[in-house]
């Protein structure tokens, strides 16, 4: 599957060398392709989301492990796994309808009142862009990131628990001995959400404005490389264009193959020693 | 040491005390959090869903802007094309390679198989499509069935041979050494009791494969790429729900965006049900 990729976007890797990295050119009619806006947009958006849907995730595997009664524990933790079922087309759907229109008439100004004197937060508020397509992503990554915390969380022996309440901890002091023997479980887990975010193409595509730019600005349309390659690929117009957004397709791989392999490497070495 | 200094201060206790409630708290409001765009989304689709919904929609073909009425029959019937494909090519490999991995999982091999599994799990779809794209569409010249069938059928392999090897683990020994020692050869063996017995456990895994292959957009927009009129010979673009859902919903038009909604409450129905089977099925086998 790599050479297959590697064979395909040869033409555009031998043009443009590594410049392909670091260029933000990306004009088709000059045959000018360069990743760099992608490659930005990508990583912003996954980092917001993973930095969103971290704590959140974190507090629903608490309270789905340690705090609620069985019964509500198994309509919850489906609840949770319907949310990981849900086609991201439709998810997309709901973000144009109903969170961006949301973000423009109330989010955005509150922010912007607010915190307004940081750069993250000027500019014209379109509804679509960056801090949207973040939100949309938490919310897509948040069951993956719980399911494997809660994973872990129940990997951890329930007798040091116990020992910790037998010296008189409170619960949460229990519950955060727990989380900080599963430390490195939880960053698997939370690894392999951004392994998701980063890949994630049509929800992100429908609500990121698409344009290709780098501006300070949370609220500005951007670009992500599965974006790009989903609106233009059926399209494109040449040869090297096609080539180029195949070696988006490379780097795209490239990436999530490495963060999952990490994300893999670090659930394993928890659960293994949990057995 | 510290322990004790920490847990018997009586200064501290309040603190704590208060601490560990407001902790709790947040728990509680981060579950709340992610319960409420699930119903707020499901809600939402399934009122502008049911509202769009109709005979038509099922029957039709889509209409041109501006006409009333049409529907997505074949879109439907696409998606229900590429998904047997996608199940023809994904469903034994995956069988398979779950079969493998179960079976004889001291091999070099199997832990090869496993850990590959598990990292194309994790390979966007769109990188997919991509792979699909060079290896069909572009030695075949057009865009067809076949390669969107191929990119799930990708997609498809590793959740099937995740749950089937899952399953097969929960066999017993027992059963195995019985058939063994009646002389069964291991193959057999495998078939004909492994195999039978952990069935219901992978067909609920081919169910979910399916309907997280219905639901995938992304690697179709350049394999499938999408039809607007009938077409059941599968070297030719066809038309599937998604794909349809997608065009309609970035669209300017309102009566498109009603009949994306309906495609979306569909979808999610589907999902919804598929969930609720398996969840019913595993619970009885295993609750």
């Amino acid at each position: 599957m790599i050479y297959e990729m590697y064979v395909d976007s040869s033409a555009s890797i031998e043009k443009f060398g590594f410049g392909f990295i670091f260029s933000s050119h990306w004009e088709p009619v000059k045959e000018e392709f360069g990743a760099l806006t992608f490659i930005y947009g990508t990583i912003v958006s996954s980092f917001m989301a993973l930095l969103m849907s971290l704590p959140i995730s974190i507090g629903v595997a608490i309270f789905l492990s340690e705090l609620v009664h069985k019964s509500i524990r198994t309509s919850l933790s489906f609840l949770v796994e319907i949310l990981a079922a849900i086609p991201s087309i439709i998810y997309g759907f709901w973000g144009i309808f109903v969170l961006a229109p949301f973000m423009r008439t109330t989010i955005q100004p509150f922010l912007q009142s607010v915190f307004g004197f940081l750069p993250f937060f000027q500019g014209t508020m379109y509804g679509t862009g960056l801090l949207t397509a973040s939100i949309i992503l938490a919310i897509m990554i948040t069951p993956i990131i719980t399911a494997i915390t809660r994973d872990v969380l129940k990997a951890i022996p329930v007798a040091q628990k116990e020992a910790a309440f037998a010296l008189g901890a409170t619960r949460w002091e229990g519950i955060k001995m727990a989380l900080l023997n599963a430390r490195s479980g939880i960053l698997g887990g939370a690894v392999l959400g951004l392994g998701r975010a980063i890949g994630e193409t049509m929800a992100v595509t429908m609500v990121i404005g698409n344009k290709a730019q780098i501006k300070a600005s949370f609220f500005e349309p951007a670009y992500t490389m599965a974006s790009v390659i989903a609106n233009e690929f059926a399209e494109a117009s040449n040869e090297m264009q096609i080539s180029a957004l195949i070696e988006v397709g490379l780097i795209l791989f490239g990436v999530t193959f490495l963060v999952n392999s990490m994300a893999r490497l670090l659930i394993y070495s928890v659960t293994r020693n949990a057995q | 040491m510290t322990a004790e200094k920490i847990f018997k201060n009586p200064k501290n206790l309040k603190r704590r005390k208060f601490i560990n409630s407001l902790m709790i708290l947040l728990c509680f409001i981060a579950a709340v959090l992610t319960i409420l765009p699930l119903l707020y989304i499901f809600i939402y689709t399934t009122q502008s869903g049911i509202t769009a919904l109709n005979i038509d929609f099922f029957t039709q073909l889509p209409k041109p802007v501006g006409e009333e009425g049409g529907g997505m029959a074949n879109a439907i019937v696409g998606s229900g094309i590429l998904i047997c494909l996608g199940g023809l090519i994904g469903i034994p490999i995956g069988i398979m390679s779950g079969i493998y991995i179960a079976e004889y999982s001291k091999s070099f091999l199997a832990g090869a198989i496993k850990f590959t599994t598990d990292v194309l799990s994790g390979v966007p779809s769109i990188v997919v499509g991509i792979f699909a794209y060079g290896v069909v569409v572009l030695s075949m010249q057009s865009f067809s069935a076949i390669a969107g069938g191929f990119a799930l059928g990708i997609l498809m392999i590793p959740t099937v041979t995740k749950i089937t090897e899952e399953m097969l683990r929960l066999v017993p020994h027992s059963l195995r050494e019985a058939s063994l020692a009646l002389g069964v050869s291991r193959w057999k063996t495998t078939v004909k009791v492994v195999l039978k017995t952990a069935s219901s456990g992978i067909i609920t895994g081919i169910l979910l494969a399916i309907a997280r292959a219905a639901g995938e957009t992304a690697p179709l927009l350049f394999t499938a790429f999408g039809n607007s009129f009938w077409q059941t010979s599968i070297d030719q673009p066809i038309a599937a729900l998604p794909l349809q859902i997608f065009v309609y919903a970035i669209s300017p038009y309102e009566d498109w965006h009603r009949q994306a909604w309906a495609g979306a409450f569909v979808l999610i129905f589907m999902v919804f049900i598929v969930n609720f089977l398996v969840r019913y099925v595993t619970r009885n086998k295993f609750g």
